[in-house]
């Protein structure tokens, strides 16, 4: 008896010098409901892995990628797992400022991803961030109204379409606006929006000799068709409105449509926080009758390790277990299947578990599957990226763009006079570049 | 009375402070000026190349700098006039024998302590939001459409929350200066016969010069590097409608991650403030002596 | 002070000073108010104002999600430090410029605070890749260094319009008396000096605690004080205003009481020789 209370002592000394040893990671990340749901699903990952301990970092998007950005450009190495988007990763891998993932462990499957985010993390072969969840834009609908307006939705609307039913959705008076859409400027914003609106029209950022095709009908044409639709029937204030403020608008029942991300049909089907929960339809984002391109974008969280950090090992443990089957199982078990982390592995959208309970897993992967980042318009392109151009620049120039389409929307400057300051401020910013010689 | 003995003392008391600011000024502005000549973007390792005055070239005719030029001064000037002409009205206000003095006072100095992007947050979501706000639902249920303030009026709105913010401060300044008015002079005044207006006029307002001289400088001290308060709010848009000289710095060095133009942009931003500086210490250092 | 004025007048008065401070109040009020509501009531329209279902479901979550106790302390940590640091260093130089004034003693005082001018963002970078590669990133040390370096001309500036205030004559009175410099400084001076000093305290203190810039970005997981705690809950996906509001809450709730309790002595020294 003395004896084994003595071994129990010392394994429980050498299993407390292990913990002294532990290692803890700094990870930035964004502060969406996935990621709040996993720092609450820890325990989890600490019961695997007693010897890492995880630092969270938690920032609005802006914030986030502000500092994480300069942390990896400068050096500074105050992170070892940043939480990053399909914008950053290829820019970042070329660059040589992120870890290469080519040793997985079998168990991750990396087979499994879906093959268009997986392409968008890739550069020369290299795999350099896994992603957290991934998202694409479509359609939501209120069945309801559709229904009052003598309407159906087409599982692959025009903007024909889309123009008709929102005309006779709106009834200003009841509150209820036809159609919202981000308005607030931003390169991931209103511009997100724009961007592969213009897709959907066929148009394109740049053509092949890196010239900004602001004057070309089809940007007039994505313009003054967005601006149609968001002055007649659209919210007031909707040029400060991103992706937050449509969706508390959309789930208090004050729009009766909206395109955007993926995600966000988990929150408006969601009765604990939407009124219209029940009523929720969805389709295809909208494109221009005779252009086979929608105007839905690509894009995932991922989560990726800065080279030179100097826990490279316990960094990939834990972005390993935070992309992987088991994680997705785990948060199905604990909240339920609707609540998983979507649009990153194809047995996510395999399991008749998962699209029971999400009604828009069907025209998620669809969406996902459609977007092409290296073939983002019918026309061709000099660069990837769908509803961004994924050069250094571009942050900058979206953004810049983005004022003047949200300054059109607030009614301070007319569609050309927009489009006119977008295309010569791209130029300006281009030929600043070195693109344009 | 001063000795060379003290003088000597005195400066050994003084240089520390001079020496700490004089490496907080020359340290980090001698790197910005050497980056402002550079072609440096964060985003793009490799090689800086000298490029001369490229970035200044690039910075000062990028539309957005008159604007933005423009804006700094509506924004400064404006909430300057407010919170002068608000918190000497607050202060006579204050000043009047009421109920509750104190927790009067303590209410109205509040805003003060707050931080912000906390007052910023706030008063974008909870009160200017025309859908969710409160002031879109008091134009409703008025039966007025709402008002968009961040779109229609975004830097008129960023001045009203940078006035909420500051006015407390004019209003405890000015409140202290009219606590030391001399009564004996405002009774003797109103035996003569002079009214209330001529009164204000005549001995209040010349009482609180000097206070407001102090308002003025401390004020523009802040108020020249508001920046929180457009960031969280406006994002310097819609367009550049709301972007001050310190956000245009801010989004070339931090959205653009040009660091080369940021500098530049830097610099350019510190000889406008010492110009505002200079200016601003004739006028101060002439009220203050007097 | 007391001046004889009608019941009717200040009955009038009173009211019409309650409705101002009210309005100017209202906003923090408005937050507390939704701060105890659920992300659904937060946005209701017409909005409840009092008569809603009180929950403190926001304060658990955002405590359950953050570690305030560990921001907090940084924040007292970082704006107390600096406080305190900038005083040190600001007492003797202030001093020297109220007592001893040479010819360049204005010259000096415009200069430092002109220092106060400077955009922070137009010298980031470069403070960034010091901090890197001294090792002072996200420490607190780190950031009182900063934030003392950025208050000290207001301190310099406040403690010398107060020190100028002490009448020289007394001094000269005490050395007639045979006080040394020691005993000049210790019983004449300092009892004279502690009101400003004290609300040059409170003042900076509260600055220092509210500064949002430097705060936010030479910091990480370690070093980052309220104002960081803030970034983590403004617009994230969905809903937002209940836990906002906690968040806004408990950030601002430790400096709106100090300035509350400190108010009398705040005022006392915020005169900046204004008042003569």
């Amino acid at each position: 008896m003395k004896f084994r209370a003595l071994a129990g002592a010392c394994v429980l000394g050498l299993t407390a010098s292990g913990a002294m040893a532990e290692t803890t990671i700094t990870v930035a990340t964004v502060n969406n409901g996935d990621m709040i749901r996993m720092q609450g699903l820890m325990d989890d990952f600490y019961a695997a892995h007693p010897d890492i301990k995880v630092n969270w970092v938690t920032m609005e998007e802006n914030v986030l990628r502000q500092k994480v950005t300069t942390d990896v450009a400068t050096k500074a190495g105050q992170y070892d797992v940043m939480t990053i988007g399909t914008y950053e990763v290829p820019i970042w891998g070329k660059q040589g400022w992120l870890v290469a993932l080519d040793d997985l462990p079998d168990s991750y499957d990396v087979n499994d991803l879906l093959p268009a985010i997986r392409s968008g993390l890739t550069v020369d072969d290299h795999l350099y961030a896994l992603p957290f969840y991934g998202e694409s834009s479509f359609t939501m609908y209120r069945k309801d109204l559709m229904e009052k307006a003598g309407l159906t939705m087409p599982e692959d609307p025009t903007w024909a379409d889309i123009e008709k039913a929102a005309a006779a959705m709106t009834d200003k008076e009841a509150g209820i606006y036809g159609i919202c859409l981000r308005g607030k400027a931003g390169w991931g914003e209103n511009m997100a929006f724009l961007s592969a609106m213009d897709n959907s029209m066929g148009g394109r950022w740049f053509d092949m000799d890196w010239n900004p095709q602001f004057n070309t009908p089809e940007w007039k044409n994505t313009l003054t068709t967005y601006l149609n639709l968001m002055n007649e029937y659209g919210p007031p204030g909707a040029s400060s409105n991103g992706f937050n403020e449509n969706l508390a608008l959309f789930q208090q029942g004050k729009c009766g449509m909206w395109m955007d991300a993926t995600v966000a049909a988990s929150f408006v089907t969601n009765p604990k926080d939407s009124k219209v929960a029940d009523q929720v339809g969805f389709a295809m984002a909208p494109h221009k009758d005779g252009v086979a391109k929608n105007g839905n974008w690509l894009w995932a969280w991922t989560l990726a390790i800065p080279a030179g950090t100097q826990k490279e090992d316990a960094a990939k443990t834990f972005i390993e277990w935070a992309t992987s089957k088991e994680y997705t199982a785990l948060v199905a078990s604990k909240e339920g299947w609707a609540n998983v982390p979507p649009g990153t592995r194809t047995s996510l959208y395999e399991n008749p578990d998962y699209t029971s309970a999400a009604p828009f897993a069907d025209l998620t992967l669809k969406s996902i599957n459609a977007a092409d980042p290296k073939s983002p318009s019918v026309q061709d392109v000099p660069y990837t990226g769908v509803q961004f151009v994924a050069i250094p620049e571009f942050q900058a120039i979206g953004t810049a763009v983005g004022q003047q389409f949200s300054a059109a929307l607030a009614g301070q400057i007319t569609a050309d006079q927009a489009l006119q300051n977008a295309q010569s401020l791209t130029e300006r910013e281009m030929k600043k570049a070195g693109y344009i010689k | 009375m001063a000795t060379k003995h003290s003088r000597a003392a005195s400066r050994l008391m003084i240089s520390p402070a001079v020496l700490l600011l004089l490496g907080w000024m020359i340290v980090p502005l001698s790197m910005t000026i050497y980056f402002s000549f550079l072609n440096y973007n964060l985003l793009m390792p490799g090689a800086h190349n000298f490029i001369g005055f490229d970035n200044y070239k690039y910075f000062l005719t990028d539309p957005a700098f008159t604007t933005a030029l423009i804006n700094t001064l509506v924004l400064v000037g404006g909430v300057l006039l407010i919170t002068t002409v608000g918190g000497t009205l607050l202060a006579l206000l204050l000043d009047q024998p009421i109920w509750g003095q104190g927790i009067v006072r303590v209410l109205v100095i509040a805003p003060f302590f707050v931080m912000p992007t906390v007052s910023a947050l706030v008063w974008k979501n909870m009160f200017m939001n025309p859908v969710n706000g409160l002031f879109g639902w008091i134009a409703t249920s008025l039966g007025l459409p709402p008002f968009d303030f961040l779109a229609h009026a975004p830097l008129f709105s960023v001045i009203m929350i940078v006035a909420w913010q500051w006015l407390p401060f004019s209003t405890l300044i000015l409140l202290t200066a009219l606590q030391s008015l001399d009564s004996e002079q405002m009774e003797a005044a109103e035996m003569d016969g002079a009214g209330a207006i001529s009164r204000f006029v005549y001995i209040t307002v010349p009482h609180l010069a000097r206070a407001t001289t102090v308002v003025i400088l401390i004020q523009t001290i802040f108020l020249l590097s508001v920046f929180a308060e457009i960031l969280v709010t406006t994002n310097g848009g819609p367009g550049t409608a709301s972007t001050n000289l310190t956000y245009l710095v801010y989004a070339q060095s931090l959205l653009q991650f040009d660091v080369g133009g940021g500098s530049a942009g830097g610099i350019i931003a510190v000889i406008l403030a010492n110009i505002v500086a200079i200016f601003l210490m004739r006028m101060i250092g002439k009220n203050l002596d007097a | 002070m007391a001046r004889r004025v009608s019941t009717r007048r200040r009955v009038i008065v009173t009211a019409i000073a309650w409705a101002v401070a009210f309005l100017i109040f209202f906003p923090i009020l408005w937050t507390f108010l939704t701060s105890f509501k659920t992300e659904g009531e937060a946005v209701a329209t017409p909005p409840h104002f009092l008569f809603f279902n009180w929950t403190l479901e926001n304060y658990i979550e955002v405590n359950e999600r953050s570690d305030y106790f560990l921001h907090f302390m940084n924040s007292v940590v970082i704006s107390v430090g600096s406080t305190v640091l900038g005083l040190i260093i600001a007492i003797p130089a202030a001093w020297s410029m109220a007592f001893v004034p040479g010819k360049r003693t204005k010259d000096v005082l415009m200069w430092m605070l002109s220092t106060k001018m400077l955009p922070p963002v137009g010298v980031l970078i470069p403070i960034f890749l010091l901090f890197k590669n001294t090792g002072l990133m996200d420490t607190r040390t780190g950031l009182v260094i900063i934030l003392t370096l950025i208050d000290l001309p207001i301190i310099v500036w406040m403690l010398y319009t107060y020190f100028k205030e002490i009448p020289g004559e007394i001094l000269e009175a005490a050395r007639m008396d045979g006080a040394g410099l020691r005993e000049e400084v210790i019983h004449i001076l300092t009892p004279m000096a502690i009101p400003g000093i004290a609300s040059t305290l409170l003042l900076n203190v509260i600055l220092a605690w509210n500064e949002a810039f430097w705060t936010l970005n030479l910091t990480a997981a370690n070093a980052a004080p309220l104002t960081a705690f803030i970034a983590s809950y403004s617009s994230p996906e969905g809903l937002f205003y209940a836990k906002l509001s906690a968040a806004s809450m408990m950030a601002i709730a430790p400096i709106l009481i100090l300035g509350w309790f400190s108010q009398k002595q705040l005022v006392r020294g915020l005169t900046f020789g204004a008042v003569k």
